[in-house]
């Protein structure tokens, strides 16, 4: 019993050690020089996905309900956050500021979380995947044709261009199909950072995800996947777990969509499209459904891949299908998962002998 | 007083009265059996008594407390816990956690205390710890504390099952079918442990049971049931001798 409390915490703890591990590489690797362009640009999306991997992972893989809107909640996120930071620009210096753009976003994601989750939640299966993905959908076209300024009468909000009018020396934020432009230049200072940033934000939603998950609310969550009815039966309120697990991964995914929106000069809301839900599900799939780190791990590779493949030009997207099949199969063959217990035992198994010896 | 009180109990599927103005009294501490033939509506009697459906007509008393259709969260919180014919476990949870889970509404903290790990957590989990396997001591399932449920041969996910309701403390356990697919010392491995439950825990159990040798052998009182309607009640002894239920089970 005390070996399993311990055997979790581990294991958790392996979990940040792989974050910082990666974060201490990729860090050497650009102090002395090797790091290129490319990748250097990789860096902060790389986190994004991974925080969005890992939330969605919550909903999907330990409240076992099929999301497909997890760009939605990212879009959201990614665009309240962008609004705040115009606004406060001048008001406030840009550490506090980009801290609570954090929070703006985790909040009004979170909200939007609760909203859908209510009705949403009602479904069950293919349903409630169907209704997810609309959600991602409308957010998406609705923020397309919004405009948003501030002037000295306060802030405006229009629907259409020509109804957008502000008075003189007033600021048009938000700009419809056009989006937001200018957001990470209202950070330059801390430009540099936001990869530290990103990686500080990552290792908060696996703290949060695990902790979460090995708590009385992580067993009930867990306990309305496996068996709605038994769960009901022992007095678990199903609705409200569910709920939770929901929102709490809808206010993550607002905290990716915010380190996303600041790190680009120019912020469309068609890069929130359901091909971006469908990549963040490929990820949480393909790592181990209810497992954060294989979600984490999975983001971090199928992100860089294609990218880093690009000087192989034709042959890239064969290769990124190929790597696709054989992550898939490693995870959920049976006898690739026969050999990887094998594996673990040995390992194991070795170890024990020599500590012996 | 009666800890289980059932007057007038009807439902109505349709054209069809699965359950008839059944009626039944459970003093505390009885062991109380329910069979039936097979379509009798013995599940559904268990159904409604747990709030899955809701009774078209009738009362339901819970130690004096009117639980009429209230729901299957509202009566566990009153006192009622079940097991089911075909096992529902938390399958992909160890085996420990699935009695944790039972323990959800009885060691509490918020949730941002689990998030944050404040030392309220490490506490109340240490409790949860100790009294999860307290319960599993019982069944004799400790050592599998750590196996995914899923893994347990069935016999044990049976036992877990009990284990699971068990932990939810409540006045009246239902128990459906809980010898089901066993084989003969398995079953009566289990009517040991329901005769140990109900001193151990001062249990009243009422369960539904096909297996004739196991509701006679623990069984005080029985009830049986023939479409939807109670066919006769009584001591245990005198119900198996009554003509009228040889004739519904084997027939004219």
């Amino acid at each position: 019993m005390k070996n399993k409390m311990n055997k979790t915490t581990k294991n958790n703890f392996i979990t940040y050690g792989i974050v910082i591990l990666l974060f201490a590489v990729v860090q050497t690797l650009s102090s002395t020089g090797n790091l290129s362009r490319l990748l250097t640009g990789l860096l902060v999306p790389l986190c994004v996905y991974t925080i969005a991997a890992v939330s969605l992972n919550l909903v999907v893989g330990f409240s076992g309900e099929l999301s497909l809107g997890h760009a939605g909640f990212m879009c959201v996120g990614a665009y309240s956050s962008a609004l705040f930071s115009h606004m406060t620009a001048d008001a406030l210096p840009s550490v506090p500021r980009f801290i609570l753009a954090i929070l703006v976003g985790a909040v009004v994601a979170g909200v939007f979380g609760v909203l859908i989750g209510i009705p949403v939640l009602r479904l069950r299966g293919d349903y409630l995947a169907i209704v997810t993905l609309a959600f991602g959908e409308i957010i998406k076209n609705l923020i397309n044709i919004l405009y948003v300024g501030v002037d000295e009468n306060g802030i405006h909000v229009a629907t259409t261009s020509a109804g957008f009018k502000l008075a003189a020396g007033g600021k048009k934020i938000l700009k419809g199909a056009l989006g937001i432009s200018g957001t990470s230049a209202l950070y330059k200072d801390i430009k540099e950072n936001f990869f530290l940033i990103g990686v500080i934000l990552v290792l908060i939603t696996l703290f949060i995800v695990q902790n979460l998950v090995n708590s009385r609310s992580g067993r009930a969550i867990m306990s309305t996947r496996d068996n709605r009815i038994a769960a009901e039966s022992i007095g678990i309120n199903v609705t409200k777990y569910k709920l939770l697990a929901f929102t709490v991964s809808a206010a993550l995914a607002g905290v990716a969509g915010v380190l996303y929106s600041h790190n680009l000069s120019m912020l469309k809301v068609s890069v929130f499209d359901y091909n971006m839900s469908i990549l963040i599900l490929v990820y949480v799939v393909l790592g181990g459904i209810g497992n954060l780190r294989g979600s984490m791990i999975a983001a971090i590779i199928l992100y860089a891949l294609p990218e880093l493949l690009r000087g192989f030009a034709n042959y890239r997207m064969l290769i990124y299908a190929v790597v696709l099949i054989v992550m898939m199969l490693f995870n959920w063959a049976p006898a690739a998962r026969n050999w990887r217990s094998r594996m673990v035992e040995k390992f194991k198994g070795g170890k024990m002998n020599k500590e012996a010896a | 007083m009666a800890m289980l009180e059932v007057n007038h109990l009807s439902i109505q599927f349709g054209g069809l009265r699965a359950v008839d103005g059944f009626h039944l009294n459970i003093e505390k501490g009885e062991l109380y059996g329910l069979i039936g033939p097979n379509g009798a509506g013995k599940t559904t009697v268990f159904n409604l008594l747990t709030g899955v459906y809701k009774p078209t007509e009738g009362i339901i008393r819970l130690d004096g407390q009117d639980i009429t259709g209230k729901s299957t969260i509202e009566i566990n919180k009153a006192g009622i816990a079940r097991t089911f014919q075909n096992i529902r476990l938390f399958k992909d949870m160890p085996v420990l956690d699935n009695v944790k889970a039972g323990l959800h509404n009885h060691y509490q903290y918020s949730v941002l205390t689990g998030v944050l790990r404040l030392p309220k957590y490490f506490k109340v989990e240490k409790e949860m710890n100790e009294k999860a396997m307290e319960i599993l001591k019982v069944f004799d399932l400790d050592k599998e504390a750590n196996l995914l449920a899923g893994n347990l041969p069935y016999g044990k996910q049976r036992k877990l099952e009990i284990a699971r309701a068990l932990a939810t403390e409540p006045k009246l356990l239902l128990l459906d079918e809980p010898a089901a697919g066993m084989n003969p010392n398995e079953t009566l491995e289990l009517m040991d442990t329901i005769r140990f439950v109900q001193e151990h825990f001062h249990m009243t159990t009422l369960l539904i049971e096909h297996d004739m040798k196991l509701v006679g052998g623990i069984c005080e009182k029985l009830t049986v049931l023939n479409f939807g309607q109670v066919l006769t009640q009584g001591e245990t002894s005198e119900v198996l001798n009554n003509p009228q239920v040889i004739t519904a089970y084997l027939g004219e």
